[in-house]
């Protein structure tokens, strides 16, 4: 599994501008190429052409520049039973240690009796790109006995998110980049049964599957055979149709040909079954990140050991963007027409909405 | 029931991480930069300048292309606003420029009102936005942007101050968008008249206080071109779109019997350096101020003066609501009382208009009257006058019946001695 096969170029770029003569027009062509020519291809078909260089695509650098000085924000929540190796696969997926166990050293694990949702925010940098990373980890969903409404509080976090960034965009004396806690997508940890979702994680998923990006994942797969991974996956993709949860890439929101060809693709592979480690050895003569048993070694960037190479694609290097931009544009814009809404009915009129269209979630 | 527990590890905040191999998201420059192009660009650029400045031949030179129109008339009674869309592409970004020109600017005789029009123009521009941003189901994402990005203003090159126009409009204009003066057809001036006028001028700008954009500093990549070009301000322009040849290429120049004026080339005028700060260096910057400075400044200013305010936190939203019922039922009230009056009106009038209807009627019964009193009048008059026709008639047949007897009679006697006659003859 290459590393970066999609991107060719970094921040070289910026310093193109210092101690270039005026009177020769600058060049950015070589510069701001289309870089991923196989996933987003080229957009042409514009009405007017120039006849020699103006500049205008210069902006793309300027907005490049822009946005490494801003730095970006992630907030990814994980939810599954405990033992699933969430943890361990958020550390394989940054491959830092980024997790919760990591940064809290608790003596002993204990399962807590409640749901608690922790969340912890990193700061991490590649190649010049400055993240936040926040990871939110949800210990105790699903290992109570009784399961009922185990949903509630992680929507409630979810909701409350949605809740601090409206308040801070209503205010009058807005801040200048409002700090983004909303929770761009959720791994959902499937345990690797073999047979069929349980109803737990049907009702999970249902419920939150309208209020965020849920990205399924079959944890542990390495217990399961190839037949039996994909007899799984088969069994969990009809499920969810016929329960009629939309997951992440959701159908409806495709936004043209192209996303829809890419996005297909990866909707008949999920849920991704992934295994997750954060120890290397040596195969081949290389260090690899795996896990080592008395059979063999599973070599976890490896495709034809398990799809986390697919996941990490998915969530890193291809869509991540397109992720905030369907939380921020999608998941928000819902939340906020709710909460105005339901504050004042007066304004639906004003605003020519007769009350009837307003569609209300249920928590 | 699930109580939750929200720790975020306290005195921390963010810890940094190192990285123990290649991740991958530095690529998110790449997919926000590929969103961008994929979704294109918009740009507002305002021309504001006296009529014969020369500004939509800058536009087509800075953009290369021939835009549109022919030059307006000087004899406008205001000053009007025109705005045109243009859809440029250039390799794979799409680009909808707006260019906004100012028509009749210092054309008038009074041109008192003359920056009113342009500061309502903006500040429309701004409203739009701040409604949409607003509205409950809003689409802000695919929202055609029209606010202005950068207002270039024309100075006339007379080459010793500003005028007070200038001045005044620049005033009222630096709070609401991004000023970047230019001085026009500066082929008229000579090099030492220019540095001059440009020392003048930016004296003038300061003592008076105008806020003209600044190319930004903070950028390490850019922050020394960026404060060369602060220093050149304001930029001493020449546009042309036709082509002379020099040497051995076509380049955009004007050409006159003493010389040409070569538009790309740095030693006769900055146009350059304007294309580069606008264009290829801080198109993006532009774009930002207007919207975290300037909209943000409108905005503030809009909703404080509806009544709304920052309350503490935990009833802002009510806030707004309270606020905005008691603006509504205020609103409905002053409504309310507004249609009381107009129908109070509306009777008072229905009133009046009755009772000059029946004057009216009135008028026009006591007319009938009269006319037919008139009439009746009339007629005795044509009776009394028929009668003693009558009469007179009768006398006369009366008189002819007597005559005529008489004549019968007299005939009788005369037959009679007729007859006499005769027997007398006959005796």
């Amino acid at each position: 599994m290459g590393d970066d096969t999609y991107f060719t170029h970094g921040p070289e770029v910026i310093s193109s501008y210092s101690g270039m003569t005026m009177s020769e027009a600058v060049m950015p062509d070589a510069v701001v190429s289309t870089p991923m020519g196989g996933l987003y291809g080229e957009k042409v078909g514009g009405p007017v052409v120039d006849f020699s260089y103006v500049g205008i695509d210069a902006i793309l650098e300027q907005m490049r520049r822009k946005a490494m000085k801003q730095g970006f924000e992630l907030n990814i929540m994980v939810v599954g039973q405990s033992g699933l190796g969430k943890s361990t696969l958020m550390n394989t997926l940054f491959k830092s240690k980024v997790s919760r166990k990591s940064v809290l050293a608790t003596a002993q694990e204990k399962i807590p009796k409640t749901i608690e949702i922790k969340s912890i925010s990193h700061d991490i940098e590649e190649k010049g790109v400055r993240m936040k990373l926040t990871v939110i980890d949800t210990p105790g969903f699903g290992d109570q006995i009784n399961n009922e409404n185990c949903w509630q509080p992680i929507m409630k976090f979810i909701n409350d998110q949605y809740e601090a960034y409206l308040q801070e965009e209503i205010n009058i004396n807005r801040k200048k980049r409002i700090p983004d806690s909303r929770v761009h997508c959720c791994i959902y940890f499937i345990p690797p049964t073999g047979h069929c979702l349980r109803p737990l994680d049907v009702e999970f998923m249902r419920r939150l599957s309208k209020v965020v990006n849920i990205v399924p994942v079959i944890a542990k797969a390495d217990t399961l055979t190839l037949e039996e991974r994909d007899f799984f996956k088969k069994k969990i993709r009809e499920e969810l149709r016929a329960n009629g949860i939309d997951v992440y890439p959701q159908k409806e929101f495709d936004e043209d040909a192209e996303d829809r060809m890419i996005n297909e693709k990866i909707r008949e592979m999920i849920p991704f079954a992934v295994v997750g480690s954060d120890q290397e050895y040596q195969v081949n003569g290389r260090r690899l990140l795996g896990r080592k048993t008395k059979w063999g070694t599973i070599e976890v960037e490896n495709i034809a050991h398990c799809e986390f190479a697919y996941l990490r694609d998915l969530l890193i290097r291809t869509h991540m963007q397109n992720i905030k931009d369907i939380t921020s544009s999608i998941h928000y814009e819902m939340y906020r027409v709710r909460r105005l809404n339901e504050n004042n009915s007066v304004v639906a009129h004003a605003n020519g909405i007769p009350e009837h269209h307003l569609a209300a979630h249920e928590m | 029931m699930a109580s939750t527990e929200i720790a975020r590890q306290a005195g921390e905040g963010a810890r940094a991480v190192p990285l123990a191999g290649h991740v991958g998201f530095d690529s998110m420059p790449d997919q926000l930069v590929n969103k961008s192009v994929n979704h294109g660009f918009c740009f507002n650029i305002l021309c504001v300048g006296e009529t014969g400045l020369g500004k939509s031949t800058l536009m087509d030179t800075l953009f290369n292309t021939k835009f549109e129109g022919e030059p307006t008339q000087h004899n406008q009674p205001g000053v009007t606003l025109k705005s045109n869309t243009y859809e440029l592409q250039e390799s794979n970004v799409r680009l909808k420029l707006t260019v906004v020109n100012t028509v009749g600017f210092g054309d008038q005789i009074n041109k008192e009102q003359s920056y009113k029009s342009i500061v309502e123009f903006i500040d429309a521009q701004f409203e739009a936005y701040l409604q949409e941003e607003l509205k409950i189901k809003r689409t802000l994402h695919s929202y055609h942007d029209t606010r202005i990005h950068a207002c270039l203003y024309f100075i006339a090159p007379t080459g010793h101050s500003l005028k007070s126009l200038d001045l005044v409009t620049m005033k009222k204009l630096d709070s609401k968008v991004n000023i970047i003066p230019i001085i026009a057809k500066s082929d008229a001036i000579s090099k030492s008249e220019l540095a001059k006028f440009k020392i003048k001028i930016t004296s003038e700008l300061v003592s008076n206080g105008v806020q003209i954009y600044q190319f930004p500093t903070d950028d390490e990549s850019v922050a020394e071109i960026n404060s060369t070009m602060n220093s050149h301000l304001p930029f001493a322009v020449v546009g042309s779109t036709e082509e002379v040849k020099i040497g051995n290429k076509m380049v955009k120049a004007r050409q006159y019997p003493w010389g040409t004026v070569q538009v790309e080339n740095e030693n006769h005028c900055d146009f350059v350096k304007l294309r580069e700060m606008l264009i290829r260096v801080n198109m993006e910057d532009l774009r930002e101020q207007t919207h975290t400075r300037h909209y943000e400044l409108y905005r503030r200013c809009k909703l404080e003066e509806m009544g709304f305010k920052d309350t503490d936190p935990d009833c802002k939203p009510f806030s707004l609501q309270e606020t905005y019922e008691a603006k509504r039922n205020e609103f409905m009230g002053e409504l309310q009382k507004k249609e009381e009056e107009m129908r109070q009106m509306f009777v008072q009038r229905v009133k009046e208009k009755e009772a000059e209807l029946k004057e009216a009627e009135k008028e026009l019964h006591e007319k009938f009257d009269r006319l037919k009193k008139l009439h009746q009048d009339e007629k005795k008059k044509v009776e009394d006058k028929r009668k003693s026709l009558d009469d007179e008639l009768n006398t006369f047949k009366q008189k002819k019946t007597a005559a005529e007897l008489l004549l019968n009679q007299a005939q009788q006697a005369g037959g009679s001695t007729t007859l006499k006659r005769e027997k007398e003859r006959k005796n």
